[in-house]
């Protein structure tokens, strides 16, 4: 089948929208809400979409781009560079080499599996903060900010699968 | 031939293995390059922070405003149904604050009597740069705020970020056109501040909860809960006299502060310029004279 140019370029662009798609829930997890004690505790959106994609799609989100989407989540948030980007790096490693495991799995085990990365995660960037500025911040913050995140996993999951059943369907 | 071709699959699923293993030690080995660079070199790597927040602040720009928009939207309808009441209580209070006025004017023409009857030298009087918070996050690990107002705006690192309320926090990083200022809850934030009865001077530190602590208490001081906290103005940067909250909890060294401002209800901001004095004109001068007493 010899595709044209339009349609190479539009198979390509679709290709490329985990990532940007990533990069957007970077940029919207910044945004502030105005709710009384939310941005403490506002959920790691990114994750969700590393872990996704990591299991599903994988080669349409690669390490490289999941790295440069850290350094995005790091310049933006204040944290220290290279904490979310390590953070996000080794979820989407762990991720990839289960990610048979998870393939064809009922909602609840994928949602299970989740909640685990996003625990280690947690406790990883607890861990590295607490190395990088010698001090420790609170625990119940992060464990909300654990809670919220897996909590509002469901969500984001629907409309990436829903993005990709639809968008992503020919790619 | 299928065998071979099975085996030379394999092969070849082995060799990308080994390949994405590398690739991924070579990206962890990046990213804890740069927690060490950062580490090391503060300076390139907010540089690097800037020029990112920089880009992405007209995109948070846009975003923030449908967010601030509905936010209000909610809040106005949760007041229509408490107006009642509210302009009862707004009515009383407004009868208390008229004679808090009079007996300020009374003061301030009184303290002018006397500066002029000691020569007092008046301190440096601060301007004032109005930026919009674009980005709230950092979740539990960080408690930093960015403005869409830079270097361009006359925004610098150290200055004193505030609201009506009282102390937001401090400048921490510019772009051009965009600013980060560290809460005082960060678990970075050292605010230098005074009990404002007992001129006790002691240290605000965050710790990234809601109430940050006070340390570096003289010995022997006491505070009770209740007493107000507010900046001392040594360190340089900021102006003296700025709120900063109350004392929620005090017992056994261990004293918590309940900042009057509260991050959910930070919309816009104000910078306080104290160091430019001689260069801003004189209408902010002014502007800014009204602040400092």
């Amino acid at each position: 089948m010899n595709l044209t140019f339009w349609q190479r370029l539009d198979l390509i662009v679709r290709g490329i929208t985990p990532f940007v798609l990533t990069l957007m829930l970077v940029v919207l997890g910044q945004v502030p809400l105005h709710i009384p004690g939310f941005a403490e505790v506002a959920p790691l959106l990114p994750l969700m979409a590393v872990y996704h994609w990591a299991i599903y799609r994988p080669e349409l989100l690669p390490g490289v781009a999941v790295f440069f989407a850290g350094i995005l989540q790091d310049a933006l948030s204040g944290m220290p560079f290279g904490v979310n980007t390590l953070v996000f790096v080794v979820m989407h490693m762990v991720v990839m080499g289960q990610s048979t495991f998870f393939l064809g799995k009922s909602f609840l085990i994928v949602w299970l599996g989740f909640a685990m990365v996003a625990a280690v995660a947690t406790i990883m960037t607890w861990t590295l903060t607490a190395i990088f500025f010698s001090a420790f911040a609170t625990v119940d913050a992060a464990f909300a900010q654990f809670v919220i995140t897996v909590g509002l996993f469901p969500i984001l999951a629907w409309l990436q699968a829903r993005w990709q059943q639809t968008v992503l369907a020919q790619v | 031939m299928s065998n071979r071709q099975h085996h030379g699959h394999h092969l070849a699923h082995a060799e990308k293995g080994v390949v994405s293993r590398v690739g991924y030690l070579v990206l962890v080995l990046a990213a804890l390059a740069l927690m060490l660079l950062g580490k090391a070199d503060v300076l390139v790597m907010e540089k690097v922070r800037a020029t990112i927040s920089d880009g992405v602040a007209p995109v948070l720009d846009v975003l923030s405003r449908p967010a601030a928009t509905a936010d209000k939207l909610v809040v106005e309808f949760g007041e229509l149904s408490a107006l009642r009441d509210e302009n009862t209580r707004l009515r009383q209070e407004n009868a208390r604050l008229l004679e808090w006025q009079s007996a300020a004017r009374k003061l301030s023409s009184e303290n002018q009597q006397l500066k002029g009857l000691l020569n007092f030298a008046p301190g440096a009087e601060p301007g004032f740069i109005t930026g919009r918070v674009i980005a709230d996050s950092g979740g539990a690990f960080v408690h930093s705020v960015l403005l869409n107002a830079g270097s361009r705006d006359g925004v610098a690192k150290g200055q004193a970020a505030v609201t009506g309320d009282g102390l937001v926090g401090r400048v921490h990083g510019v772009g051009s056109r965009s600013g980060r200022v560290l809460l005082i809850t960060d678990l970075n934030s050292r605010i230098p501040v005074v009990v404002e009865a007992t001129r006790t001077r002691a240290v605000l530190a965050g710790n990234n909860s809601d109430r940050p602590r006070l340390i570096h208490m003289p010995p022997g001081a006491t505070v009770s809960v209740g007493d107000r906290i507010v900046t001392s103005g040594h360190g340089g940067a900021f102006p003296p006299g700025i709120p900063v909250g109350v004392v929620a909890q005090s017992n056994e060294g261990n004293i918590s502060v309940k900042p009057y401002v509260q991050r959910d209800r930070i919309e816009y901001v104000r910078v306080v310029d104290y160091g430019l004095q001689g260069i801003l004109d004189a209408n902010s001068a002014v502007e800014g004279a009204g602040f400092s007493r």
